[in-house]
């Protein structure tokens, strides 16, 4: 039991930073990231040249993904983005962009990385024993290094000027235009954290699991689950979505065979939204 | 009456104008339009010329053949996008319908021809019950559910026990037999390794599902749906059962989807829960994109196009999927409304 509760705070913590990324730009810019699953991808393999091949210092190998991420989340906006959301006629058109892109991010690193599984060896090692289950060390690495990030980036949404202007244009474009803020250079800030949130989540994770250029999909889908959970475009709700999934994910495995799990998870969002379509902490759509 | 005629004149000279690509001269001589001309012709060339021309040639045979099937089946996909719904749960159906007709043919011996409506039926049916609840879901809400959907499904066939035989999925489908009614053979039976069959059923399943669809847009039902994209309110409000027109597109939707997958199962002879995945209710979606959402024949022109340039880019092997990637991105960003939509560009 207690062996479940500390992989769930495990799992739901990482989630909950990948979910927070696609929320950003979801709030932000009105844009289903797709290539989400991709960016979290390319940060683990980031960190898996970095550490894992050239022996880089692991946090300097994950800064630099995080870096290369928000680079890559830069150009996605500023060349291919903001084009299609002027000259398009229907908002859905984004969504191909992002498609296109995510096939492109994974058709790249097919092509730069191989199909090859990767994984790089444990940062930290040890176990601890919490409250009669084991949580290894790298585990509790991941958790509080993901914690510190979470919490980072609420303060910076919360309490500078570039976070409240991102919020606001969240919340109503059109004011925060007349109020002298820059759209494209916040919209391009939002599109360059979330992708560096996939990015860090990544190269979090590939210490625990392994990735390969395929894995990206599947990352999205995780993700497109947890902000439909807790409610697509709020913070809070990200979160939330994230740390349900990650129990959800981490009581199934422990009780259920195989993939079964997914299946009951899946069926139960299904059922869950028809109740409340719009999440547990997002607004009403209309 | 100098008035009218006048009046008359300066319609001609609006139309003649703002004719979007319509020959004025032509028009006036022939009895008929240039389009529905063009359209012949490349009905011809579908239909004879080609598989004349290349009856020996199965790679190429079975190129058209995909293209053919990925269109019907997205056409499914464009259906729902006149309801203003972008459905990434196309894969599941097409699933569905391959496995419909897989357990029946492999399992109790039914006829493909019995299967294949079978196939579609039961893919509506299944639409129709989830579709209800997660219809009421909107633009990228709906997008999310129908691609977990899509998982859900995949994963139901996995554990599906021995009624699916999970991951080795369901092999040796029989091809179709004669299709014989009151003991005249319609059709007959589907031999060896002949793709041309494949072919003629692909195109005239094609043809069908375009000229059906072309009947419903035109129609009130048609209207319906177009109005339920603009304003779901709106339309609640003067009386339209908005709940039974969404989930009467959808349920057609995924009998197109059943359809497709049904044909592909008989087609390729075998069906395994990754046979349809996420990538490709993406993918049903992209064509529609690609050719242009306003037009009946978009989701044609884009799984073509894409299908075609894929092949043609078959000879450099390791760039192919990253080019077709970057001609994809190219598209969006040169014409982002579709590729039909340069007709009306001058």
């Amino acid at each position: 039991m207690s062996q479940m509760i500390i992989n769930g705070m495990v799992l739901g913590m990482i989630y909950a930073l990948i979910a927070l990324g696609l929320t950003l730009i979801f709030s932000i810019m009105n844009v289903v990231n797709f290539a989400h699953g991709q960016m979290y991808m390319l940060g683990g393999f980031v960190v898996y040249y970095l550490y894992g091949v050239y022996q880089w210092n692991y946090f300097l190998a994950l800064m630099v993904a995080a870096l290369a991420l928000a680079v890559i989340g830069i150009i996605f906006e500023k060349f291919f983005f903001r084009r299609v959301m002027r000259l398009a006629k229907r908002e859905e058109n984004t969504m191909l962009l992002a498609m296109g892109t995510a096939l492109l991010l994974e058709n790249l690193a097919l092509f730069s990385f191989g199909e090859k599984q990767r994984g790089v060896p444990p940062v930290v090692t040890g176990v601890y024993e919490v409250g009669g289950g084991y949580l290894p060390a790298g585990r509790a690495l991941v958790f509080f290094v993901a914690l510190f990030l979470v919490i980072g980036l609420l303060l910076f949404v919360q309490y500078t000027r570039p976070g409240r202007a991102m919020r606001a244009l969240a919340q109503d474009k059109e004011a925060t235009y007349l109020q002298g803020v820059d759209i494209n250079q916040v919209s391009a800030l939002g599109f360059a954290i979330g992708a560096a949130l996939a990015g860090l989540a990544g190269g979090l994770l590939i210490t625990i699991f392994a990735i390969n250029a395929g894995s990206g999909t599947a990352v999205s889908t995780k993700a497109f689950t947890m902000i439909m959970i807790g409610g697509a475009g709020v913070v809070s709700g990200a979160i939330l979505g994230g740390f349900v999934l990650g129990f959800c994910e981490a009581i199934g495995y422990e009780t259920l065979p195989g993939s079964t799990t997914y299946l009951i998870i899946f069926i139960a969002l299904i059922l869950f939204l028809i109740v409340r379509p719009q999440g547990i902490m997002g607004r009403p759509q209309g | 009456m100098a008035t009218t005629q006048k009046e008359g004149k300066r319609e001609e000279e609006k139309v003649r104008e703002g004719g979007k690509g319509k020959p004025g001269i032509l028009s006036s001589v022939l009895p008929f339009s240039l389009s529905s001309v063009l359209l012949f012709f490349l009905g011809l060339i579908y239909l004879v010329i080609f598989p004349l021309l290349y009856r020996d040639s199965r790679y190429v045979l079975g190129v058209v053949i995909n293209a053919s099937m990925l269109s019907v089946i997205s056409l499914g996909v464009w259906l729902t996008f006149t309801i203003g719904r972008t459905n990434i749960s196309q894969g599941a159906f097409a699933l569905i319908g391959g496995y419909t007709t897989a357990i029946l043919s492999v399992r109790y011996g039914i006829s493909f021809w019995l299967c294949l409506p079978l196939s579609g039926l039961m893919a509506a049916l299944i639409g129709a019950l989830i579709g209800w609840p997660i219809l009421r879901l909107r633009g990228v809400y709906f997008a999310m559910i129908t691609l977990s959907l899509t998982e859900a499904t995949r994963l139901a066939f996995l554990n599906g026990g021995d009624f699916t035989r999970g991951g080795t999925g369901i092999v040796d489908i029989p091809r179709p037999g004669a299709l014989s009614i009151a003991g005249i053979t319609l059709i007959p039976a589907f031999k060896g390794s002949d793709p041309l069959p494949f072919y003629y059923l692909a195109a005239s399943l094609l043809i069908l599902t375009l000229i059906s669809l072309r009947r419903l847009t035109q129609s009130r039902i048609g209207w319906v749906f177009r109005s339920l994209r603009q304003n779901e309110e709106l339309a609640s409000s003067i009386g339209i059962n908005v709940a039974k027109y969404r989930v009467m597109a959808y349920a057609i939707c995924c009998f197109i989807g059943g359809l497709g997958g049904s044909f592909f199962a008989a087609f390729q002879q075998n069906i395994y829960p990754a046979t349809y995945t996420v990538t490709d209710s993406i993918y049903f979606m992209l064509y529609c994109f690609l050719g242009g959402l306003d037009y009946l024949f978009g989701p044609v022109v884009g799984a073509f196009l894409l299908l075609i340039s894929f092949e043609l880019l078959h000879s450099i092997q390791t760039y192919q999927t990253m080019i077709y990637a970057i001609i994809m991105i190219t598209f969006m960003l040169w014409l982002p409304n579709g590729i039909l939509s340069l007709r009306f560009k001058k």
